[in-house]
């Protein structure tokens, strides 16, 4: 029988996915890739407490403004990242240091 | 062991492991293309748990929008022929210790937790949900639109190139 827990446990496994990619890579791509894992977890624990615990549709309406937000998160981050490219000529957020006093 | 705990096995199998391959594979476009079924994993695990209309979402905005626009990331900053393109990893082992010392508290806690209540049998949720995007939740979903218009805005006037430049 598969319930709630079962759809938690899957989802701080894709969580810890998506934490493992931000701490460990160092390619702006991946890392945004790696916070797209984060938000999928995060709207897979509000759809199965939507359907097990709440009864009703609240989480599944937060599941789609996370969408909403999850592609306004990635244009955003990927123009800053090809703006960063063209500036740096790399993809390599250790280098991107400008800011660094 | 039933038909819906085989699906979810299956479901989860691929979507935990093609998000593995994600983060841990060291050539870009694998990960990129991992992340396709990562997606649709999910989206399946939409399905199985009754919410239609999310995983019709997913399937549009993520599969056919924000992985579209993930390849052309790759593509603009690297050479797309370059198939063993490496890319780096940095402190892969306090990495290790902090994603799975997360996973193992947020996986006890998930597990110990009594959760109260018992699934309602799945109905379509297309309907109801227009319903409530137009009625009780019109300032939220109005606001989404706004939020939309302006990161797509910025991140055109962000990678514009600049004639003075």
């Amino acid at each position: 029988m598969i319930g709630l827990s079962h759809y938690l446990v899957l989802s701080a496994a894709l969580f810890s996915l998506g934490m493992l990619g931000l701490l460990t890579r160092r390619n702006a791509v991946v890392v945004l890739m790696s916070i797209e894992l984060i938000l999928n977890a995060a709207n897979i624990n509000l759809v199965a407490f939507s359907r097990y615990a709440a009864g009703n549709l609240g989480g599944q309406l937060f599941g789609v403004f996370v969408i909403v937000v999850a592609a306004a998160e990635v244009a955003v981050g990927l123009a800053i990242v090809l703006t960063l490219y063209r500036l740096r000529r790399t993809p390599n957020l250790d280098e991107a240091d400008i800011l660094k006093g | 062991m039933n038909a819906e705990a085989v699906v979810f096995w299956v479901l989860a199998i691929v979507t935990v492991g093609s998000a593995a391959v994600v983060v841990l594979s060291r050539t870009l476009i694998y990960s990129a293309f991992s992340l396709l079924f990562t997606f649709f994993g999910v989206a399946g695990l939409y399905v199985l748990l009754g919410a239609d209309f999310l995983a019709a979402t997913q399937l549009l905005v993520y599969v056919g929008g924000i992985l579209v626009l993930l390849l052309f990331g790759v593509m603009l900053t690297h050479k797309i022929y370059d198939l063993d393109l490496k890319t780096g990893t940095t402190q892969l082992a306090p990495g290790l210790i902090v994603a799975g010392g997360l996973f193992i508290i947020l996986a006890a806690t998930a597990v110990r937790t009594q959760w109260a209540g018992v699934p309602k049998p799945p109905a379509p949720t297309t309907g109801e949900i227009g319903r409530l995007f137009l009625g009780e939740y019109l300032l939220p979903f109005e606001a989404a639109s706004v939020l939309l218009l302006v990161a797509l805005m910025g991140a055109a006037l962000i990678v514009r190139r600049r004639r003075d430049a």
